[in-house]
């Protein structure tokens, strides 16, 4: 199965959810009149592509209607997969996570409780590693309840070393410890867990920035990408989840995990309107091989892919 | 932090053409029901639970008298916030307590919603109250999944169930329920793994862990900062499984909480606790009015409003 139709599979609910949906507004109704619009407002909202963005499309919808004389209520269809793909793609096309063989690579991963960290850790562990990649992880949520086994036993499964502390020590200690080792040996990619935080908690946000300083203090020549893991089924919060974050680490891509069971993939695109942070990794499910790369443009394609196939 | 400006303010700007107070008149009340819907779906309230609810204030806003005391926008917020109160029900903090011990109480939900750190809260608030719980380990599947409980177990001094993951959870229930017998545990809590409400073969497993050990409460966990899909997920679980109640969990954190309206509304079951925090103590009593503020966003207005 190619890249496309896996995807395409992963995306069933999405696609059920949201496109099917849309689908369904723009064939029962056959003319274009103000009801159309405000159910296909409603379309957005109801798929999390948050109140703004959702206003926002339904109104270049309406310019696009006007401009192009568009009568058929199927003919908008079209228009709103290319919005859709535009928001999507954006200006800034760096996709892809920046990941460099001839170089020392961080990703520090942060999020809110239980957005997916750990897992996400995983999976990517396994695939850098199928990648010929060297890679080390860290234990750095030394707060949760068994977080640090359970990162153990991921590295189990994957087949990499896990630097860890005891529970209740410091992460900077671990993170600096780290730091160590990446730098003294040959291993190219170190992936470093952190403990959920949630985004108003001032004490918790200022150890991450710590964090960060340590990071570019102890490797100052690596690669640094700084991964925002965010569960697909969170509305609204995640903008600014997004906004706080990224005010004490610099964040340079998003994960959009539990995009298995959501319908409501739309927060994709909501996401990509409001907050500009590129989304590199998607998490499809629990298993080590759960984890796809982002790609806007083939995203929005299954996004509208015709049932057939 | 507010990412919005309060309803408050808008309706206040809304009415500010109004010129005399007199009447909610339909045109007035139809202005300021745009405001409460975009304010209500940006907190994440289901869009068909904001319609609903959103129909019925207007229905109740015209033609009503503005109280002296109150602008035109403070009396429609009013109306609002007491509807929207009276919808999420009454403050319920309660397990039912079997007369036939032990009582049993099965936590479920979505993966990472906060069930088992709600399990260690609910046995740490059992055994003030002078309870015996035994906390059983169902999740088999999460990574260290099990040893998450007994951590919580050894930090509260509360036992753990355990055979392990080679065991199903169904017959981990089933010996958990004689071990307590055995024991004189007057109160058991089920943690099972997290899961999608569309996935049949597991919410099958819950089915029959149901069928096994009998819970007295099925409790629903909830991630307040669920968007739209809350909606579909309570109703999946309700109608597959029947649940007795709803925790909502991570409230510390800045969302609106809309979730909960949503969750309550189709499911029509009490939501008995509410998460705040990380710590074993931190699960408090459920509050409609102040969860009604808090989705409207307004904390200040309502001092005001309550006055009148
Ligand atoms: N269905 C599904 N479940 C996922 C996915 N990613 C993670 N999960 C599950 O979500 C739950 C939480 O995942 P974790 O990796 O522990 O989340 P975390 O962010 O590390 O959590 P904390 O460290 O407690 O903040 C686990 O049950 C995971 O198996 C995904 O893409 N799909
Ligand atoms: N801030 C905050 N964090 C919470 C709250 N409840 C749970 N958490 C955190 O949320 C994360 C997930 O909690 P768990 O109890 O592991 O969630 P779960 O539903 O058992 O997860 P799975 O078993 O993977 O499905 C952990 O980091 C918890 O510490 C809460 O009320 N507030
Ligand atoms: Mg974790
Ligand atoms: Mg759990």
């Amino acid at each position: 199965m190619g890249f496309f139709n896996k995807l395409k599979e992963g995306l069933t609910k999405t696609r059920q959810g949201f496109v099917e949906k849309v689908s369904t507004v723009l064939t029962f109704n056959k003319t274009i009149d103000e009801d159309l619009f405000e159910e296909l407002e409603e379309t957005l909202i109801q798929a999390d592509v948050g109140v703004n963005t959702s206003m926002k499309l339904v109104e270049t919808m309406r310019r696009r209607v006007k401009e192009r004389k568009l009568k058929d209520a199927s003919q908008l269809r079209e228009v709103m997969k290319e919005e859709i793909a535009h928001i999507l793609v954006g200006d800034n096309d760096e996709l892809g996570l920046n990941v460099d063989k001839d170089k020392k690579n961080v990703i520090l991963v942060v999020g809110v409780n239980g957005a997916g960290k750990t897992t996400t850790i995983g999976k990517l562990a396994h695939r850098l590693k199928k990648e010929n990649h060297r890679v080390l992880l860290a234990a750095g949520d030394t707060f949760r309840a068994a977080a640090i086994d359970q990162l153990l036993i991921w590295g189990q499964r994957v087949g990499v070393e896990v630097i860890h502390n005891q529970e209740g020590s410091d992460p900077g200690a671990v993170v600096f410890d780290a730091c160590k080792s990446l730098a003294s040996r040959r291993d190219n990619v170190l992936i470093i867990d952190t403990a959920g935080r949630l985004q108003n908690k001032t004490n918790l946000m200022e150890e991450l920035r710590k964090v960060g300083k340590i990071l570019a203090r102890e490797l100052p020549e690596a690669n640094v990408e700084v991964l925002l893991v965010l569960d697909a089924t969170t509305g609204q919060n995640a903008i600014s989840q997004a906004q706080l974050f990224s005010e004490v680490v610099n964040v340079t891509g998003i994960c959009l995990t539990k995009l298995d069971g959501t319908a409501k993939g739309g927060v994709i695109v909501g996401i990509r309107d409001e907050l500009k942070i590129p989304v590199k990794l998607i998490g499809i499910g629990e298993g080590i091989d759960d984890l796809k790369d982002f790609q806007a443009e083939e995203f929005a394609e299954a996004l509208f892919a015709e049932e057939e196939a | 932090m507010a990412v919005f400006s309060s309803l408050a303010d808008k309706l206040q700007e809304t009415f500010k053409k109004l010129k005399n107070k007199g009447k909610l008149t339909e045109a007035d009340v139809a202005e300021a029901m745009r405001e409460v819907r975009v304010a209500l779906l940006e907190a994440d309230v289901n869009f068909k639970v904001v319609k609903d609810f959103v129909g019925k204030v207007r229905e109740r806003a015209v033609g009503q008298e503005v109280l002296e005391s109150l602008t035109p926008g403070q009396h429609v917020v009013k109306i609002v916030h007491e509807e929207l109160t009276s919808l999420m029900g009454s403050s319920q903090s309660k397990i039912v307590i079997s007369p036939k011990p032990p009582t049993v109480i099965m936590l479920v939900g979505l993966q990472g919603a906060g069930k088992t750190t709600s399990g260690g809260k609910l046995a740490n608030y059992l055994k003030k109250q002078g309870r015996q719980p035994l906390m059983v380990a169902g999740d088999i599947y999460r990574p260290a999944a099990i040893k998450q409980l007994q951590v919580l177990g050894e930090q509260l001094q509360i036992p753990v169930f355990s055979l392990g993951t080679d065991v199903s959870p169904v017959e981990i229930a089933r010996q958990a329920m004689e071990k307590a017998s055995a024991q004189g545990n007057d109160m058991v809590i089920i943690d099972t793994a997290g899961r999608l409400h569309i996935n049949e073969e597991l919410m099958d497993e819950l089915k029959n862990i149901k069928a096994t050990v009998h819970p007295h409460e099925i409790l629903l966990v909830v991630d307040s900062m669920t968007g739209q899909d809350a909606v579909n997920v309570a109703e999946s679980f309700n109608q597959e499984l029947g649940i007795d109640g709803l925790i909502l969990t991570k409230l510390d954190g800045d969302t609106r909480g809309g979730a909960a309206l949503s969750a309550k509304a189709v499911t029509g079951k009490p939501i008995k606790f509410v998460g705040m925090g990380e710590k074993l103590d931190a699960l408090e009593p459920f509050y409609p009015e102040r969860m009604a503020s808090r989705i409207l966003g307004m904390g200040d207005v309502l001092t005001l409003i309550e006055k009148a």
